[in-house]
Order: structure tokens, then C-alpha cells, then sequence
């Protein structure tokens, strides 16, 4: 059995002026929302990459670093090697569910939107970025849109997107990926208004099965213990602080 | 039931967190503690900071893992904050590992990395996967030999020399590492080999080469663990490693004649939270079953 499995691209989609979204051609039935793949292309390096859908495979790239530069830079009919899913996906739970995703840290958000639609819980979603030009597509439920500059929807960051619909009644659970500071504040509304809430993490991957310790945070291993936590990872020492980088030395984040 | 020594050393289980696996934190090594672990082995660490190979750097499927993770390590100066730490909060004996690539570089790693005082050095002179060709310490008696005396005589601290697979004479290797220095010996380091791709038409791992781990390495380490007993006599400690995934595995590596046991691939691929507890769980079941009520009684028949 090989250990990867081979997915190729029929379908590329520039999202915003970062992000491409390729479409598979398998699927990938039974990955949950919040999961990762790690995605190698041979000859260069191999990351942990969100899904963005599964029937078929979606995943949304966005070009920061050279491997992600080359990865969105690939065209339709290349392939990708995969391997995963890997660690603790999102958990679906209430009835009425809020998404709040930073950048493109939206898009495995949509996912679970999906997800969420398919059961019958009703999904409110906000999506923000720095200007109209990083924001991703909607969700397929109500997205309301946040951006720094007011370029497009809301003039604000989510947290003002969050205050802007406290009055349209209580979600149970809230759902956020993003930058750590950012979902550190939505967690903390969370708390206040009484939510549950559950935070996508991502940290530096070797691994991606709970082996090599290159994702730990404090006592916690983002790879396999996570990379959904729930609100006792405010409290760890790490959250928002520290990374390990390539040669396991902690660095500010 | 399932105390056992490493010498002077007491251990309250016989399964140790093998180097390697989630063992770059104190905080990590502390965890092994709460899960369950009788002693806990930290990631090597060198001289300087490595940042190891690039990805992939370590794959698997059910039962067949390989990794060439490529030594990563923030330095020995890092380190020793870490080591600090654990050996004050873990509760369990804490093992440093150190690598090296010249024999003077390990005795100032192992001099250094004594100053956080773990109960016990590993001396990495096996990593299979730092030279494309797989040259290692480990692998001739004469070198082997140098960087035991090497350590022995940088540091106080009781050390275990741990050993390559990938030889035909393991035990007269072990048998040079005790007469130079060498308190313990662990084995088995992960046996060399390789993945390739055929639709990629390219090796997985980034340095072609790598160690396999998991429980398909563990007919070669029972008999690795069998040479070097018959080669270093009863009384030198070893810490059998290689494959073991649950209690019965862990019995047999005992029976072999290991002192104590490494746990490395198996934690991650056992669901329970605390995979030590479980794995010891199931070793004392065993005992009780065939009635034995000290580790030191479990011997193959003669």
C-alpha cells in the first residue's frame, strides 16, 4: 500500500488576491471538518494543509511561503500526494451554530457549514479580513463580511462583526479559525455570552501523527490531540505566545 | 509487580518513552509521566541546533512506520532548560539523549547536558538517517568504543549506548560499549530502510533513507535484545526497543532479555490517553495470568 494518495487537480479557483481553492478528483468521505491532510509534492517539501470540502476534495491554498506559492501556482490536471486525514475535527453540536473565520482560515469553516446544513443546525457565519481583496467566498449560510479598511461589509474586525448580531439571539456553540489572538478574542465573547466554543489551531508539522513533537504546545500536541480544542486552550502556556520551529527551539509567534 | 532496575536507577514500570517520540519538551517528557511511563527519554540533542531534514520526514502505514526526521534539536544549550525542568516536575527518571558527529563533539555534549542532571545519558551512536550512506558510530566496534570512553570520561552520569539493527554482530558491539563506559545498553534503533513512490517515481522521505519503526521491527529487536544478553552477561541493564506495542509484546522483549522496555511508534498509534498505563495494564495481566510476580522472572525456558 502506498502511503499517499494520489489526487489530481480539475479544478483551480482564485479566491482573493492570496488564495487559490483546487477541487480533487476523489473524495474523501468521512474526513470532518477541522481535519488536515499533508500534502507533498514530490521533489519539494510537505505540509499540513484544512480540507475545504470532501465530496469531491477541496483544499484552499494560500500563497505565503514558497512551498504554499508553488502549491496554489499548480494547474488543472497536476497532481498532489496526500496523506491523512489526521487529528480531531470539529465537533457538531447545538442549534444554532456561529463560524468565525480570519483570512483564509474561513475555509474549513465553510466546510463545516456544509456539514452543519446537512443536519438540519442552523449556521450563521462572519468572515473577516484585512480588505475586500483577502476576504474568501461566502459560506453556503448567512456570511456576514468584516473587513479593516471597510472596503467591503462591515468596517471592523469579527469581534465587531460578532457585536454587530448579539442581539439576533444565542448561539450554542461558536467555531473560529484564524490568527491565534483572533480567536483567542472570539473565544473570550464566546465565554461571555455563554457559547461553547471550538478553535483550529495550526503549528509547525513534521509528522502530522502524534510522533515527532514539532506541534506541541505545553503538554499538547496540535496534530493529534487537536487541532480542534476547545476552551482549555486559552490557559495553555503556549496559546498565542510560542511555536516550535524546525529545530524544536520555542519562538514568539 | 513491575518494578525493575537500570542500575541504580529504579524504575516503578519497566516502559520508558523511547528517544524520539514526543520527547522535545520537558513539558512532553512530563506528560509521558502522566500517561504512565516508567522513565522518560528526551529527543537527542547535539551541540548545535539542527533543523533536521525536510518533509516528509516520517510516513507509515498499519504496522510499518519510517521516518528520517533527520536529528532535529534547538542545541544543547536548549536542552539542558528542558532536561531542568522535566527532572524537577516528572516525577519519573528522565534519560537525555545526545548525538554527535565527531567523539570529542559527544563528550562536550554529554559534559554539557550533565550540568541539568538526568538520572541517565542516551548516547545516540545509531541514527541511521543523518548520512545517506548510514554510516555509524555504532556500527564498528572501534568507534563504538571511542565515544563510550569518550562520555564516560566527560561525565559521572551512568550512560546507555544505543545500537543499530543493522549489523551482524550486535552483541560483541554491546559487549565493547560496556567494557568502555557504556552502564546500559538500548536496542534497537530503527532498522535502515526506504519508501519509494512509484507514481511519483521519487523515495518519500526527503533524505531517501530512513528508519523503520513500529511493530514490523519487532522480530529484529527480540532478537537483537537475545545476542546482546548472551554478549554482556545478567547483570548489565538493557532497554529493549523496537515493535513493542502492547503488554504481550512488552513480556516478550523482557523474556528476550531486556530489563526495561522502550515504547516509541506504538504511543501514537495506541488511542487510550494514558497508552503507558494501558500498555503496563496489560503486562501485569499477563503476569498474573502465568503467575509470575516480579519482572525479573520473566526468562525464556532454557
Amino acid at each position: 500500500m502506498p502511503i499517499h494518495q494520489v489526487a489530481k487537480i480539475t479544478k483551480a479557483e482564485k479566491e482573493n488576491e492570496l488564495v487559490t481553492t483546487f477541487t480533487f478528483d476523489i473524495g474523501l468521505e468521512g474526513a470532518l471538518p477541522g481535519q488536515f491532510l499533508m500534502v507533498w509534492l514530490p521533489g519539494n517539501d510537505e505540509k499540513p494543509y484544512g480540507i475545504a470540502g470532501i465530496s469531491p476534495l477541496k483544499i484552499s491554498v494560500a500563497a505565503r511561503g514558497p512551498f504554499s506559492k508553488k502549491f496554489a501556482s499548480l494547474k488543472v490536471g497536476r497532481r498532489v500526494w496526500l496523506r491523512g486525514p489526521y487529528g480531531k475535527g470539529f465537533k457538531l453540536s447545538g442549534k444554532h451554530i456561529l463560524l468565525v473565520g480570519g483570512g483564509y482560515g474561513f475555509a474549513p469553516l465553510r466546510f463545516l457549514a456544509d456539514e452543519a446544513m446537512k443536519r438540519g443546525i442552523f449556521a450563521t457565519a462572519i468572515c473577516g479580513a484585512r480588505s475586500k481583496g483577502l476576504l474568501m467566498a461566502d459560506a453556503k449560510c448567512e456570511t456576514i463580511l468584516a473587513t479593516d479598511d471597510g472596503s467591503a461589509g462591515i468596517k471592523g474586525n469579527v469581534i465587531d462583526a460578532m457585536k454587530s448580531i448579539s442581539g439576533q439571539g444565542k448561539f450554542d456553540t461558536i467555531y473560529t479559525c484564524g490568527p491565534e489572538r483572533m480567536m483567542a478574542a472570539v473565544a473570550y465573547e464566546a465565554k461571555k455570552a455563554k457559547a461553547d466554543c471550538q478553535l483550529l489551531l495550526e503549528r509547525y508539522m513534521k509528522c502530522g501523527i502524534g510522533i515527532c513533537g514539532h506541534c506541541c504546545m505545553g503538554e499538547k500536541l496540535v496534530c493529534s490531540d487537536g487541532p480542534v480544542f476547545g476552551f482549555e486552550i486559552l490557559e495553555n502556556p503556549e496559546f498565542c505566545k510560542t511555536f516550535l520551529n524546525k529545530a524544536g527551539k520555542r519562538e514568539p509567534l | 509487580m513491575l518494578g525493575t532496575c537500570l542500575g541504580k536507577l529504579k524504575l516503578e514500570n519497566p516502559l520508558i518513552l523511547a528517544s524520539g517520540i514526543r520527547g522535545n519538551t520537558a513539558a512532553l517528557l512530563i506528560r509521558a509521566a502522566k500517561e504512565g511511563a516508567g522513565a522518560a527519554t528526551s529527543k537527542s540533542c547535539s551541540l548545535t541546533p539542527r533543523t533536521g531534514h525536510a518533509n516528509p520526514t516520517m510516513a507509515g502505514t498499519e504496522g510499518v512506520f519510517i521516518n528520517a526526521i533527520g536529528l532535529s534539536n534547538p542545541g544543547v544549550q536548549e536542552e539542558i532548560l528542558e532536561i531542568r525542568r522535566a527532572v524537577k516536575e516528572a516525577k519519573i527518571p528522565i534519560i537525555a539523549s545526545i548525538y554527535a558527529k565527531e567523539v570529542e563533539e559527544f563528550a562536550e555534549v554529554a559534559r554539557l547536558i550533565s550540568e541539568a542532571k538526568p538520572h541517565m545519558l542516551e548516547v545516540d551512536i545509531s541514527c541511521p538517517n543523518v548520512h545517506r550512506e548510514g554510516a555509524m558510530f555504532s556500527s564498528y566496534k572501534e568507534d563504538a568504543a571511542k565515544v563510550c570512553a569518550a562520555v564516560a570520561e566527560a561525565t559521572k552520569i551512568p550512560f546507555s549506548a544505543k545500537l543499530s539493527p543493522d549489523v551482524p554482530n550486535i552483541g560483541q558491539i554491546a559487549h565493547v560499549c560496556v567494557t568502555s563506559g557504556a552502564g546500559c545498553i538500548t536496542a534497537i534503533n530503527t532498522a535502515g530502510g526506504m519508501y519509494i513512490d512509484a507514481r511519483a517515481r521519487k523515495a518519500v522521505l526527503s533524505n531517501w533513507f530512513g528508519g523503520i519503526s513500529g511493530p514490523a521491527i519487532k522480530p529484529i529487536a527480540l532478537k537483537a535484545v537475545h545476542s546482546i544478553r548472551k554478549a554482556v552477561g545478567e547483570e548489565v541493564p538493557i532497554i529493549g526497543t523496537g515493535g513493542v506495542s502492547n503488554g504481550i509484546d512488552a513480556a516478550e522483549m523482557l523474556m528476550a532479555g531486556a530489563t526495561a522496555v522502550g515504547i516509541g511508534t506504538a504511543i501514537a498509534a495506541r488511542k487510550e490517553d494514558a497508552p503507558f498505563e494501558a500498555i503496563a495494564s496489560e503486562l501485569k495481566a499477563f503476569m498474573k495470568e502465568e503467575g509470575y510476580t516480579k519482572i525479573s522472572q520473566l526468562k525464556l525456558e532454557e
